[in-house]
């Protein structure tokens, strides 16, 4: 028997992402985002999560991806990367799934536009394709400044 | 026996009881001829001893004891106290500290003491740790003490009780039992001493009484004095069955001798009277339990039980969306108009409001909690440094948030240690001056609106401006231009600069390259600020300004387009509204005339790229704002009011947000940000 990892799989443009469930607290509803001033692009703002600050950065932008108006669907997961609470804005988060470890590649040289810096490999179940994602780059903020200088 | 759950326990304790033993010994210092002094430091010594065998930590029960030993002998007038003695005595109270902070690290609390125990012992044996003429004295109180050791001496009572039941054949002994160093019940033991000679005979007195035996207010050993009509061989073979008696000494008393002893002591204490040493060093045991009673009759301090400072900032947390929840309420009960949801909602409103104040106080500590350690600290600096200083210190009952007081410790050292390092000068020099040879520091804290203010006083040289100007030139702080425009004020403001130090040669005291800049630092990180006033051989004044707490602010909300923004009223000076056609332009710089002076316009909606939807006024509001001396006007698009705030960082993901130092949540839930004013004004 080949041991698993249970990850939150979410969306982001029809494509399905996942995140170790260990590294999340929690998935919200869309709440207010106050917008701080002068903040990488990718940071929408900062939520009052149950009275404590919570910075959120929309994944969509941070993957390059285009920006869309927020509707029922949308979710902020709630992370946890060395101690702090991130908020990730997805398009939908609606899935809990158990994948073997054996069928995790390692990161792919491309998948579709998405740099590969955010991935740290690629999950095939049946006929569903997972991204893992690279959390501590996802949200290093300084990851991002070098990549918009390559672009 | 697991010991970790005493731990704490232990560690927190022997802070106060060390803390207790270092405050007493500068009274003692004071009143070295008050003996009750000796006392309340002896008792602390002596629980920390108990303590420190119990959790096993030897060295610490060792020193202890050997400090005990010292202090049992001041106590019995057996040594003199000199400054040679508080030094080592103080010495040792710094070892404990150490090892008890050692333990608290999760260290084993070892540490080489053998010099401060060579040197406890030598007090003990009656010599002066420095000066051998002092020996001498010291000796002639010790064989006076020894004398009453051996032979106590008996009131009328007493003396009646042996004499007639010595007239109908009782034996009467003295017997003098010592328990074992490891005894962990001593008070046990006793009562089982105390048993087994009362069965036999009758016990007349004890030394120490029976009250502190019972209190284990005793080292190892304690004497009784007993009737009986058995052998002293036989007393002593029933005693030695009691365990964890380590010997016992009996002797027949004599008491002829005994009345003898009295009138020799009285003899002596006439003698010592007449060589100058005070009649109250000599005290006699009987005046001494008596001040050990009025002592354990004071009454006891208000109950305090120990809370994580988490679980209060959970609780503050929790407190905080109970809050949100009431706003939402107080909403809902207005919309549906309903007269009992409307009064079950307002008294609701009165008990948070009364909760928030309890909460709020919980987390507030008396800077005493900071101040208690200067005074020791001082003694010791003032010796090293070959001065005369004195500290006073005055509202160490001021209560400050809890995270300032574990931050303002170290800012107010270094300014103690520069004030008697620069300012304090010589005995000579301030004698020369037609001063009074020692030095005085004030150290006061008191409230003031929302701020709590800590003045640092001192009457020594004051600051040289000629010397700090030439320091600041030749550091490359200043050129020469702004030298000549630079007010008084300003010109001390200087030694707050990076890379400063006035002090000619480097002493280990201050400047050591760790400069009052970190101070600055440190004060101004939370929300405060420090000012020097200063007159020439007068002294100076160092005034540091903080928040009460450094997590409710007063704060004017204000809306910048659809966004909502607070600025701290503590950087507010006032609010006015502007026409547009007053607005001046000099240098790319909008600016208005404000009271004849200019004052510039910062354009919050451009600062903060606040997106656009209204049409701009007619009017502009404007919050006028400070940074020390200079203002600047923020435009805003509309005042909302002012409301006190609860102030949240921002966390770590987002440390570099330009021109905001916090957020806080306000009664609708949304988050608003925080201005700060300082990196707005250039």
């Amino acid at each position: 028997m080949s041991q698993e990892m249970k990850v939150i799989v979410f969306k982001i443009k029809d494509k399905e992402y996942a995140i170790p469930v260990d590294k999340v607290s929690g998935i919200e509803k869309l709440l207010h985002i106050t917008r701080v001033p002068k903040a990488a692009h990718f940071v929408k703002g900062v939520i009052n999560l149950r009275g404590v600050i919570t910075p959120i950065i929309d994944l969509r932008v941070r993957f390059g991806f285009e920006e869309v108006e927020y509707d029922d669907s949308t979710r902020i997961i709630i992370v946890i990367l060395d101690g702090m609470e991130v908020g990730l804005i997805v398009d939908s988060a609606n899935d809990v799934l158990d994948i073997p470890l054996n069928s995790i590649e390692p990161q792919p040289e491309v998948v579709g536009q998405l740099a590969s810096e955010y991935i740290s490999g690629v999950a095939k179940i049946e006929k569903r394709l997972l991204v893992l994602i690279n959390l501590e780059n996802a949200l290093n903020l300084e990851v991002s400044e070098n990549m918009l200088k390559e672009g | 026996m697991d010991m970790n759950q005493y731990l704490e326990v232990f560690i927190e304790e022997s802070k106060e009881h060390l803390q207790t033993a270092s405050e007493q010994l500068l009274v003692l210092e004071k009143n070295p001829e008050d003996l009750s002094i000796v006392n309340e430091i002896f008792r602390s010594a002596h629980t920390l001893k108990g303590m420190s065998a119990t959790m096993g930590y030897e060295d610490l029960a060792n020193l202890t004891h050997k400090m005990e030993n010292v202090l049992d002998a001041i106590r019995n007038c057996q040594i003199i106290l000199t400054p040679e003695v508080f030094d080592v005595i103080f010495l040792a109270v710094d070892d404990l500290e150490a090892m008890v902070m050692s333990i608290a690290e999760g260290g084993d609390g070892k540490r080489n003491v053998s010099q401060v125990v060579h040197q406890l012992d030598v007090i003990e044996k009656g010599e002066s740790p420095v000066t051998s003429s002092a020996a001498e004295v010291a000796a002639t109180s010790a064989v006076l003490d020894r004398e009453e050791m051996t032979d106590r001496e008996y009131d009328e009572f007493e003396w009646t009780v042996l004499q007639q039941s010595n007239e109908q054949g009782f034996n009467s002994f003295e017997i003098t039992i010592e328990l074992r160093a490891d005894c962990l019940l001593k008070a046990a033991r006793v009562f089982m001493v105390f048993e087994v000679l009362e069965k036999s005979g009758e016990v007349i007195k004890s030394h120490p009484p029976v009250e502190l035996l019972e209190e284990e207010q005793f080292d190892q050993q304690f004497t009784v004095t007993m009737i009986t009509k058995e052998s002293s061989e036989e007393i002593q073979k029933k005693i030695m069955k009691v365990s964890e008696v380590d010997n016992i000494v009996i002797h027949t008393l004599d008491l002829e001798g005994v009345r003898h002893a009295v009138n020799i002591k009285e003899d002596q204490i006439a003698e010592l009277a007449n060589k100058g040493i005070e009649a109250e060093h000599v005290m006699l045991p009987s005046d001494s339990t008596e001040k050990k009673k009025q002592q354990s009759v004071k009454p006891a301090s208000s109950k305090t039980i120990r809370v994580n400072i988490e679980r209060l900032d959970i609780l503050m947390n929790l407190f905080e969306e109970l809050v949100i929840d009431r706003g939402r309420l107080d909403q809902i009960s207005n919309d549906l108009d309903n007269q009992e949801l409307h009064e079950t909602v307002e008294r609701m409103s009165r008990i948070t409001s009364d909760l928030q104040t309890i909460v709020l106080n919980m987390r507030m500590v008396p800077v005493e909690t900071v101040f208690n350690r200067f005074p020791k600290m001082v003694r010791q600096l003032a010796r090293d440094l070959n001065k005369k200083v004195e500290l006073e210190i005055t509202g160490a009952e001021t209560e400050l948030d809890r995270t300032v007081i574990d931050e303002i410790g170290d800012p107010l050292v270094h300014l103690l240690r520069n004030a008697m390092d620069h300012g304090i000068e010589a005995p000579e020099e301030r004698l020369a001056k037609g001063k009074n040879e020692e030095g005085e520091i004030q150290l006061k804290a008191y409230h003031s609106g929302n701020h709590v203010f800590i003045e640092i006083d001192d009457d020594g040289a004051g600051i040289n401006k000629e010397r700090v100007l030439n320091k600041a030139l030749s550091n490359g702080i200043i050129t020469k231009e702004t030298a000549a425009t630079l007010t008084d004020k300003q010109i001390y403001e200087l030694i707050f600069a990076s890379g400063f130090s006035t002090a000619e040669t480097i002493s280990d005291v201050s400047g050591r390259g760790v400069g009052l800049d970190v101070v600055k630092n440190t004060i101004e990180s939370l929300g405060g600020s420090v000012t020097i006033d200063s007159k020439e051989d007068e002294g100076s004044i160092f005034l540091i300004q903080l928040p009460l707490t450094l997590s409710i602010i007063s704060v004017m909300l204000v809306a910048i387009q659809e966004e909502k923004y607070a600025i701290p009223l503590s950087s507010i000076i006032e609010t006015a509204i502007v026409k547009k056609e007053d607005i001046m332009s000099a240098h790319n710089q909008q600016v208005i005339d404000f009271r004849g002076k200019v004052l510039p316009l910062l354009f919050l909606k451009d600062i903060f790229e606040v997106p656009a939807s209204q049409e701009e006024e007619e009017f502009l509001s404007v919050v006028i704002v400070r940074k020390g001396e200079k203002l600047a006007g923020l435009v805003v698009d509309s005042f909302i009011g002012q409301l006190e705030v609860v102030l949240k960082s921002l966390g770590n993901y987002l440390t570099s947000a330009f021109a905001i130092s916090g957020a806080t949540i306000l009664g609708d839930g949304q988050v608003a940000l925080i201005i700060d004013c300082n990196t707005l004004i250039p």
